[in-house]
């Protein structure tokens, strides 16, 4: 009667009757479980307390959980059954955290083997947690009938725990393999499932025997639904991973199309449409059946179906076209995120003429949905404008109304992503979307977006139409916002000094009057832009000023170093030190948010890093700084004995190449190992770095470092190589040689290629150069042009192709976005930059015409003469 | 009142079964519980049973007795009515360890007050020690202020069993 007073009271109460537990009290209530006889109900509730505060993330000690695990053991005495599942899930909780608990070892085993069901199959879960490697033996017996027991549940949970198994012991799927066999025949859809999972477990790394199990399941198919999932997935897998014949599988994945289950008729399309194996037809099949899934009554068919459209509307569009009456429909489906997925599977799918209908929809209804779904509109709206340029006014209008909406950072930053990509593919949308930009700032709350946002308006707006506009926008932010605002502003005002002559006055007074600003950093930086903008009156020198390059931070301090240790004579030389590489942006599918830009070692860094260890080349290379990289090529077939490839490393005067080796014969152990080059006495080698030891299957690595020609017009040749070395034959099974002398051998390698490119580091985008102000003052800088007209081959007939072939020829990097060209343009002038190494500066300029070909003025223009002769001849 | 006390109010009685490992142990306790000879297997851990004898109800407790679970023995020992220690007859190397690990145990506080059967189980087997020299290899002779006595049985025949638990039960009702 109390008992039952008390419990009305809390649920009048209305609360949780657990919600103010403390754990030493609980604990300490604990030890009611000692006591003699038990009170299961008292028991059970104690227990229950413990269970809720573990589950609600409360950490026990080592102690506190082995008292409270050996007082819960006495409650095997009682015979209660609600109380003895509690005991187990007591076991399983603390298992972890208490010593020695395979105390109840016995009690488990027996409860798993007796007459009462309701504890077996939990039993059994619990005495799975508690089993260690060397316990396993002693409840094998019990596990492989477990599993073949005629209760499902028994079954069931037998098979589960011997998936958890394997983290114990790896083979315990295999050992069980047999019973899980048995139990796969059974007439239960669970217990079918967990033996197919065990039986894949126990053949996952042996490649052929999943394949067997997969086709032999295949022609009887499995009659659980879950089971049929399964195999799909595995099949699916198959087909991804493995160089055998797709066609049965994907047969196989077809035919469950037409399966009884929805289920698997689900995961059957699902898998067709995102399998990259499958042709137009298996896909059409597929989109039918999603097709009818639209129109299901059932939500959750409706969202799978159009969430898996959307999907694949990036790679077939045409193929989801066939769906579009259906996806109108679900347009004002009562449920927004099936609604919000059907607009934007209809934005990728549908032609230019419906997106301002749709836009008008989505309008409707996007304050209703959640952030989540805004972002994915807002991609949506994002591959839209690269696929329309010429709806990017609509798209921009649309996108600045959804940027003064309410939302959080996420979906603002994916907005303000949107808009800047869509800036930068198309220069018609650069001052729309600088103006939406301008006013997202006047109200915006945050710091990160509003810092990038003026950063951007330093580097795009100097170039519109009417800079000085931005100007107030900018200043404003220096009255009205946080620090790291008010200097990100006026590094912005400072760009725009730079850039334009006519604001350079004006800005002067508003610099000045940051020189006030209550921040340091605000101050710092107004002083230190008032200062150089005051004393240089050069254009071209200012703005690498004004935004320093981005300079790889190691290289930096490492020419530095040297530099002090030096006479100090010459000026230090910034332009040797490579720039630093930033991770790109992930593509615009997957991408969500803004992540931070983490510098790393560039790819010159990483490898100066592993040169210097080896202690031959240190010595060379100790004061150099490593000015190129190439790509890797390879000497060598891909499937002959001896495998080489090759990475030149560039430096001023050296050549370091590096030749990665693997030997692929079982039976050969190589000593001595290097690639000889013939040099024709154009290049003197300097020294050769043999690879002691090549092993079968081992790689290791030889050095030969060449010293460049003085005249810089021989070094782009093509070179002899032969790998050179003593054979030894030894056993393949222990890899020992059987003979101590071995014997002299030489294979011949690929022509190893020096080229233009190799020597050139391109600098672009990332030093931020004034092209036109530089170009225009190489004369006053006694820099030397050469010009020639060329006409390009017959196969190049576009501007794009002769824009790439000369990039990646050259090794300059385009400046401006200069490499992009306007779709229905016939000429086009691109600008390049780059150092020659050394530190030479280059600076170069390619008018291209489109007639029937494409022929080209190209300018090149460099302090060193060589230099730029060089680079006209190669092109030649 | 003592009447309806004595109908009532009477609590199973708490009894632990010990022992070296392979004595016998789990057979004695499901041979009193279902009066036949089960097989085992060791037991790692315990076992836990009620057992009817002569209208007494007594909760039975069987702890492994291998060398790594005997440390757990004590985490059992509070409220205990009485002790069943059991001896494998046949094993007269490890009688030493057995005597050893009796006297151990009874110096437990927990279990002064705890009645002790020793059971010289396995006298089946040929070339066993007689109870007289069981009783004398433990070192009974020296047990001080305990109320014990030692039987002879024999699990698998179920012979001196119901001896001991006659007298265990006269003994427990006694003390009370």
């Amino acid at each position: 009667m109390n008992a039952f007073k008390r419990e009305k009271k809390e649920e009048e109460d209305g609360g949780n009757p657990f919600q103010h537990l403390e754990k030493t009290s609980v604990l300490q209530e604990a030890r009611t479980f000692n006591d003699t006889p038990v009170n299961p109900r008292k028991c059970a509730h104690i227990l229950t307390k413990i269970l809720y505060l573990l589950n609600q993330g409360e950490q026990l000690g080592t102690t506190e959980a082995t008292e409270a695990f050996f007082a819960m053991t006495k409650l095997f005495q009682s015979r209660d059954v609600v109380l003895r599942r509690l005991v187990y899930l007591g076991i399983k909780e603390l298992s972890s955290v208490a010593e020695d608990v395979i105390i109840v070892t016995s009690s488990l085993t027996k409860d798993m083997t007796g007459k009462e069901d309701m504890y077996r199959a939990a039993a059994i879960r619990a005495l799975c947690t508690i089993t260690d490697g060397a316990m396993l033996a002693a409840i094998e017996r019990y596990m492989k009938q477990a599993i073949v027991d005629r209760s499902a549940g028994v079954s069931s949970a037998a098979l589960v725990s011997t998936l958890h198994l394997t983290n114990v012991s790896g083979d315990v799927a295999k050992r069980w393999a047999n019973e899980a066999q048995e139990a796969l025949n059974s007439d239960n859809v669970m217990v079918q499932y967990h033996a197919l999972g065990v039986l894949y477990q126990a053949r996952k790394t042996d490649k052929h025997a999943v394949i067997k199990l997969v086709a032999k399941l295949m022609r009887s198919s499995p009659k659980s639904p879950y089971a049929a999932c399964m195999l799909i997935r595995m099949a699916c897998k198959l087909i991804d991973e493995v160089d055998v014949d797709a066609t049965e599988f994907l047969e196989f994945i077809e035919s469950c199309i037409r399966h009884k289950s929805e289920m698997v008729v689900y995961e059957a399309a699902h898998a067709l449409v995102n399998l990259g194996k499958s042709g137009t037809r298996e896909i059409a099949s597929a989109i039918s059946v999603l097709q009818l899934f639209c129109g299901s009554p059932k939500p959750t068919l409706r969202y799978a179906a159009v969430q898996a459209l959307n999907k694949v509307a990036m790679s077939h569009p045409a193929a989801v076209t066939a769906c579009n009456l259906d996806l109108e429909n679900l347009i004002t489906d009562s449920n927004r995120s099936i609604a919000t997925l059907a607009i934007t599977t209809l934005l990728k799918t549908g032609a230019e003429s419906s997106v301002d209908r749709l836009m008008k929809q989505i309008a409707t209804f996007v304050s209703e949905i959640s952030d989540e779904f805004k972002v994915v509109v807002v991609q949506a709206i994002r591959s839209l404008c690269q696929k329309y340029p010429r709806k990017h006014s609509v798209l921009m209008n649309f996108l600045s109304a959804m940027l003064r909406d309410e939302g959080g950072l996420e979906y603002k930053a994916a907005i303000v992503d949107t808009i800047i990509a869509v800036m930068e593919s198309n220069h018609e949308a650069k001052e729309s979307g600088l103006a939406h930009l301008c006013e997202f700032i006047e109200d915006c709350e945050h710091t990160s977006l509003a810092v990038r946002i003026l950063h951007l308006l330093g580097q795009e707006g100097p170039t519109s139409k009417n800079p000085s506009r931005y100007i107030r926008f900018i200043y404003n932010r220096v009255i009205l916002e946080c620090a790291s605002v008010r200097a990100a502003a006026v590094t912005a005002l400072a760009h725009f000094a730079a850039a334009c002559p006519v604001l350079l006055p004006n800005i002067l007074v508003l610099l000045s009057r940051c020189q006030l600003d209550s921040d340091d950093e605000v101050r710092d930086r107004a002083t230190y832009y008032c200062t150089i903008l005051q004393e240089n009156n050069e254009n071209s020198s200012i703005l690498p000023l004004v935004q320093p390059p981005q300079l790889s931070l190691p290289s930096l301090e490492r020419a530095l170093r040297n530099y002090m240790n030096s006479p100090m004579q010459e000026d230090f030389d910034i332009s040797q030190i490579p720039t630093a590489q930033t991770i790109e942006e992930p593509p615009p599918e997957v991408m969500t948010s803004v992540k931070p830009q983490t510098l790393r070692l560039s790819r010159e860094e990483s490898f100066m890093e592993s040169l210097s260890k080896v202690p031959e080349l240190s010595a060379i290379i100790r004061n150099e700084i490593l000015f190129k990289s190439s790509p890797v090529f390879e000497l060598t077939e891909s499937e002959t004995e001896y495998n080489v490839k090759c990475i030149k490393h560039c430096f001023s005067d050296y050549l370091i190449l590096q030749f990665d080796c693997l030997n692929t014969l079982p039976d050969q152990l190589l000593e001595d190992v290097r690639v000889s080059v013939e040099t024709q006495d154009i290049y003197d080698v300097v020294c050769e770095i043999p690879c002691k030891r090549l092993p079968y299957n081992e790689p290791g690595s030889t050095y030969t470092v060449l010293k460049f020609p003085e005249d810089i017009h021989s070094t782009v040749i093509s070179l002899p190589t032969t790998l050179r070395f003593i054979a030894l034959d030894c056993n393949p099974a222990t890899g020992m040689p059987e003979s101590e002398q071995g014997y002299q051998d030489e294979y011949m390698l690929e022509d190893l290629e020096i080229t233009l490119r190799d020597q050139v580091r391109g600098v672009g985008s990332a030093r931020n150069l004034d092209f036109q102000s530089a170009w225009e003052s190489a004369a006053s800088r006694n820099f030397i042009t050469h010009e020639q007209i060329f006409a390009l081959g017959a196969t190049v007939n576009t501007l794009e192709l002769a824009i790439n072939s000369l990039v990646s020829f050259l090794g300059l990097d385009p400046v401006d976005r200069s490499d992009r060209v306007k779709s229905d343009a016939n000429q086009h002038t691109l600008m390049l930059a780059g150092v020659f190494r050394g530190g030479k500066e280059l600076l170069a300029r390619a008018k291209l015409a489109l007639t029937e070909q494409v022929t080209m003025q190209f300018t090149v223009r460099s302090a060193d003469p060589d230099v730029a002769e060089l680079i006209i001849s190669s092109v030649g | 009142m003592s009447y309806f006390r004595s109908l009532i109010g009477s609590r199973e009685m708490r009894i632990l079964i010990l022992g070296l490992d392979g004595a016998g142990k789990t057979t004695i306790l499901y041979r009193l519980q279902v009066g036949e000879v089960v097989t085992t297997i060791p037991t790692i851990g315990f076992n836990v049973e009620q057992v009817t004898y002569k209208n007494l109800k007594f909760q039975v407790w069987d702890l492994g007795g291998q060398t790594s679970i005997r440390p757990y023995w004590r985490c059992y020992y509070s409220n205990t009515d009485a002790i069943i220690y059991v001896v494998d007859s046949a094993d007269k190397d490890r009688i030493g360890i057995s005597k050893d690990e009796l006297l151990y145990m009874l110096r437990e506080d927990e279990l002064q007050n705890a009645i002790l059967v020793v059971l010289a189980n396995k006298q089946d087997m040929p070339g066993c020690l007689s109870v007289a020299e069981v009783h004398q290899a433990l070192g009974l002779d020296a047990l001080k202020n305990r109320t014990f006595q030692i039987f002879k049985t024999s699990a698998k025949r179920g012979e001196g069993l119901d001896q001991a638990m006659d007298w265990l039960s006269n003994a427990l009702t006694a003390k009370k």
